[in-house]
């Protein structure tokens, strides 16, 4: 379980979260987000192709590494959700909050 | 490093009307620990199941455990590392019966807001009760409020 951090083309920081983005964990993401928009770091791709679930405070955690990026003027984007995932986005309505595309090349095109 | 969790199981008697086996787990207040307890949890409410239950089925019992944790945890015992968190989950047949309780002064679930609405939908808390609703069968909580029991299905 852990996140891994690469720069793809194009400036974008893709981020993958493999396991669960749950309450043990979210603020080590909140760090590392925080650290690549202090380097200048506008663009990020959060990948959840290898995720298994995540709860309320890792939504929490999400909403609030988004409104970070957009105060710096810059870009999240979400891939790679299966559908138990995109379920509790749409529960909550999050799915109006962020750009969520089903593969992380796709969502790379859309920077 | 050992494990600071330790899972009990016990079977009801081969003679009993309905089979049921009763899993308790006592926990402290450690953020650290949901992770551990809900892949814990999962193993054994699964075990021996066949067909094996559905990546769906053991998503609703993750999510729904590790938020009921996180709550009781954080909101419950103010993560006050001297208190503890209890599990207690009931198999029986195609159900699962499950009870987390904490320390906590309790709460009131009637109170929490909807956290759908356009001027919640930017805030980083309120969202846990909300998909605990949404991913058990039933909901049911005690009367002083610091114990909540989800009813998930095994299959």
């Amino acid at each position: 379980m852990g996140f891994t951090k690469t720069a793809k083309g194009a400036g974008v920081v893709v981020v993958s979260i493999e396991g669960q983005l749950i309450v043990g964990n979210r603020q080590e993401l909140k760090a590392l987000i925080q650290e690549s928009l202090d380097h200048g770091d506008r663009k990020f791709l959060i990948d959840c192709t290898r995720t298994g679930y995540i709860d309320s405070s890792g939504l929490g955690a999400l909403v609030s590494i988004a409104k970070k990026v957009r105060e710096a003027t810059g870009e999240l984007r979400l891939a790679g959700l299966n559908n138990d995932l995109r379920s509790l986005f749409e529960l909550t309505k999050l799915d109006t909050l962020f750009p969520i595309s089903p593969t992380p090349d796709q969502a790379l095109q859309g920077f | 490093m050992a494990s600071a969790l330790c899972l009990c199981v016990r079977r009801s008697l081969p003679a009993e009307p309905s089979s049921r086996v009763f899993l308790s787990l006592d926990m402290p207040s450690d953020v650290g620990l949901v992770e551990e307890a809900v892949e814990l949890l999962n193993r054994h409410c699964f075990a021996g199941r066949t067909p094996p239950p559905s990546a769906r089925t053991q998503f609703r019992l993750r999510v729904a455990l590790a938020e009921a944790l996180a709550n009781a945890i954080q909101f419950g015992n103010q993560s006050d590392p001297a208190k503890r968190v209890r599990i207690i989950a009931e198999l029986i047949s195609d159900e699962i019966r499950l009870g987390v309780s904490d320390q906590g002064v309790g709460f009131d679930p009637s109170r929490v807001p909807e956290p759908t609405s356009p001027e919640s939908l930017e805030g980083e808390c309120g969202r846990g009760l909300f998909l605990i609703r949404h991913l058990v069968d039933r909901l049911e909580f005690n009367d002083q409020g610091n114990t909540i029991w989800m009813t998930l299905p095994r299959s």
